[in-house]
């Protein structure tokens, strides 16, 4: 036939509307004021980052175990490369910084069972993780039992007193947190009274001062044989500190289990406690993780604030080495590597807890 | 066939432990009995250590000698004065670099998280790259950045940063010039005073009249040149009462002027940058709550870009974003203790550090520390519910 229709073969889409130019112009010169913060933008980006990326980097010294090897005029990463050690393990022994990695390797084995959705049997490695495995840590980094060689607190530091600091105080936090959501809600005034007040006290108050309150006055506070620990110390004022967050968090998490589930349970016939613990609570923890990780990282952040009590926290330790006669000048060295541990626990962990926020939101 | 009618069992009264109501009185008899147990064990525990010790109970200690200097002072204090005015004193310096950091987060984080926003890629990645950077690290880094990498390692007075001959940059801080009244300098506050009033008149007369009418003056300039013109002129007309006492080298240090210690900048810097990653992330996600079709719909009614973000965005976002913003002013304030690691005296570093260190007194000085903070707290929260009333959605 003479008149067959054919189709018009398709055209490639015009170049202002697809490719790198039409991106540009779309993202970057959108307008005489976009072009300008464009301009400006890169123009900063250029003029900042050079130097520091030369100070970094290009002109920085590596190799070498004094300050003598330092003297290219860039950063002095010897500095940290000679306390790195220190830095982690603070005065821990260097004969047994095993048990320290072991501690942690043990940590990270259950965070991951905990972590991977396709890994079985979460209910054991919960077990594990919150009961079992506080206990072994405990050994393991004190000793003084099964032939274990006594490390006394004083010399714990560094990035290990950090994570014991922060896994001790959102693992002691929880359960007391937990009771106090739980109590928040409960239907008995004084209950319910005595949790908001406790539940307000320590949200309203800085936490240095309850690390002062628990530095000079806890001690008085217990009678005068028992003799409580620094470290010891600062963690029971941590852990009150911290349940009071976890408890807004678990509170949040009850509020949003439809008040059906507990009806439907309670004409079943189950009493408050399988209620709550057969019921409510398995589904408001799964809606409390993103939650407890934000709290989580609030906690790692203001560990930090030890050193003014007098323990050796990275920060501190970081701190008291830049006054080291041998390596004086050298504080902005430093501060960048502490920086960049805590960022990159703080930044992994948020995103983390954004993934499970996404996971979580299953869709209205 | 009917089922034999079998009279109902009768009601047998439960025990006693299992009515709920008999159960909740003796729980709760329970920890009321453990609460005041402890509170008393406590109490009793900590008098006879402190008898122990040789501590001395009460608050007569406030009236005292405190016989130690502080290096920034709101009010007149010398070490002369007494325990109780090293209170006021710290307690000043704490609510000054709480309002300034709130202030300067407040604008830093809205600008950030409206960047965060922006449709230019680069500016949008920018902010997100300043919000991850700075949430993630630590406050008390940040300020001992800013304090001993950054404004320690400043040249010393002899060889200050002079910008303009003025205002000088040195490790002791910021030294510069210092305003002094003059008698006829009480004009110009008044005058300043008056043109604030008129222009709340003015605004809320021109509200009427667009309400009426449909008409409108542009009310925002005209305040802005009455606030700024009228007091400018009294200020001339009224023959310029304001001197400068200029600073001066003289040895080692600088005389006259006014200083910025650097305790102050180094503390207010991270304050501000710490929170505005956070308000950013706030103010962007409460814009981002508000959703495409108010903006399609302002747009529909062809409202200009900016009238669209004031009239229809912002009132709307305003709500999700206050109650998050109150939690990080009250974060702000609470951080503003940190103060006492690089020395700023603060409430925490003069009073529950020098005070008690001094004194011996912990129990008194702690409570009187945190009461303040929980004063704080209770009293931002309260204006924050009032003004979140004041915004929130009204059902009909």
């Amino acid at each position: 036939m003479a008149n067959e229709k054919t189709l018009v073969s398709a055209r490639a889409a015009p170049n202002h509307s697809v490719g790198p130019v039409a991106w540009l112009r779309g993202n970057l010169f959108n307008g005489p004021i976009s072009s300008v913060f464009t301009l400006l933008a890169i123009w900063a980006l250029i003029a900042g980052l050079t130097p520091v990326f030369e100070w970094a980097f290009i002109n920085a010294d590596w190799l070498g175990e004094t300050r003598e090897a330092c003297d290219s005029g860039g950063a002095c990463w010897v500095f940290i490369n000679a306390r790195f050690e220190q830095f982690i393990y603070g005065f821990y022994p260097d004969e047994l910084h095993w048990r320290v990695n072991l501690t942690f390797a043990l940590l990270a084995g259950l965070l991951a069972w905990l972590a991977i959705p396709r890994l079985p049997a979460k209910r054991w490695a919960a077990v594990l993780t919150l009961i079992v495995f506080p206990v072994v840590a405990f050994v393991l980094l004190h000793g003084g039992i099964f032939g274990l060689q006594l490390v006394p607190t004083y010399k714990w530091g560094g990035l290990m007193l950090t994570l014991v600091l922060a896994v001790v105080g959102i693992v002691g936090a929880l359960p007391i947190g937990i009771m106090l959501a739980l109590g928040r809600r409960s239907k008995m005034p004084i209950i319910k009274s005595v949790c908001v007040i406790f539940i307000e006290f320590w949200r309203g108050v800085p936490l240095i001062t309850v690390l002062f309150m628990a530095s000079v006055m806890l001690p008085l506070f217990v009678p005068t044989e028992v003799n409580l620990d620094k470290l010891v110390r600062a963690l029971i004022g941590i852990t009150l500190f911290q349940s009071a967050y976890i408890a807004e968090v678990v509170r949040g998490g009850l509020q949003a289990i439809p008040r059906g589930q507990s009806e439907a349970a309670a004409a079943l016939g189950l009493g408050y406690w399988k209620r709550t613990g057969l019921i409510v609570l398995p589904q408001a923890l799964k809606m409390m993780i993103p939650g407890i990780v934000n709290t989580f990282i609030a906690l790692f952040k203001d560990t930090s604030l030890v050193l003014i009590i007098g323990l050796f926290d990275l920060l501190a330790i970081v701190q008291a080495s830049l006054a080291d006669p041998d390596w004086l000048g050298y504080a902005i060295e430093g501060y960048v590597f502490a920086a960049l541990v805590f960022w990159i626990f703080c930044f992994s962990m948020s995103r983390y807890s954004q993934h499970l926020e996404r996971k979580l939101h299953t869709g209205h | 066939m009917a089922r034999p009618s079998t009279p109902p069992p009768g009601r047998q009264k439960p025990p006693f432990w299992r009515d709920p109501a008999k159960r909740a009185l003796f729980f709760q008899a329970v920890l009321l009995l453990a609460v005041f147990g402890s509170i008393g064990a406590i109490v009793s525990n900590t008098l006879n250590n402190m008898q122990a010790m040789g501590i001395s109970t009460g608050f007569g200690f406030l009236d005292d000698r405190a016989g130690f200097g502080i290096i920034q002072s709101l009010i007149d204090y010398s070490p002369a004065s007494s325990y109780g005015r090293t209170f006021v004193v710290g307690l000043l310096n704490t609510l000054l670099v709480s309002a300034l950091g709130v202030i300067a987060a407040t604008i830093l984080g809205f600008v950030i998280g409206i960047a965060r926003l922006s449709p230019n890629w680069l500016l949008a990645r920018l902010a997100s790259a300043y919000i991850e950077t700075f949430r993630n690290i630590p406050l008390l880094l940040q300020i001992f950045f800013w304090y001993f990498a950054v404004l320690r390692a400043l040249p010393s007075p002899r060889d200050s940063i002079s910008l303009g001959e003025a205002v000088f940059l040195n490790v002791r801080g910021l030294v510069m010039p210092e305003p002094l009244a003059q008698p006829g300098l009480v004009w110009t506050l008044v005058a300043l005073v008056v043109a604030i009033v008129a222009s709340i008149v003015l605004i809320r007369w021109n509200r009427k009249r667009q309400d009426a009418t449909g008409e409108r003056v542009p009310a925002g300039w005209i305040s802005l040149g009455l606030i700024a013109g009228l007091p400018l002129l009294v200020f001339l007309i009224s023959g310029r009462p304001l001197t400068w006492a200029m600073p001066e080298l003289q040895g080692f240090n600088f005389k006259g002027g006014m200083t910025i210690i650097p305790e102050f900048t180094a503390l207010w810097l991270a304050l501000s940058i710490y929170t505005a990653a956070f308000i950013a992330e706030i103010v962007r996600s409460g814009i981002q709550a508000i959703s495409h079709g108010q903006t399609e719909a302002a747009r529909a009614l062809s409202l200009s870009n900016g009238f669209t973000l004031r009239l229809v965005v912002i009132p709307q976002a305003m709500r999700v974003i206050i109650p998050p913003l109150t939690s990080q002013y009250l974060n702000l304030i609470k951080n503003s203790s940190l103060a006492t690691a690089i020395g700023y005296p603060d409430l925490v570093a003069v009073f529950a550090g020098t005070t008690l260190n001094q004194t011996g007194q912990a129990v008194e000085v702690i409570m009187m520390t945190m009461a303040v903070y929980l004063t704080i707290s209770l009293l931002v929260s309260m204006f924050m519910n009032w003004f979140n009333a004041h915004v929130a959605l009204v059902e009909r």
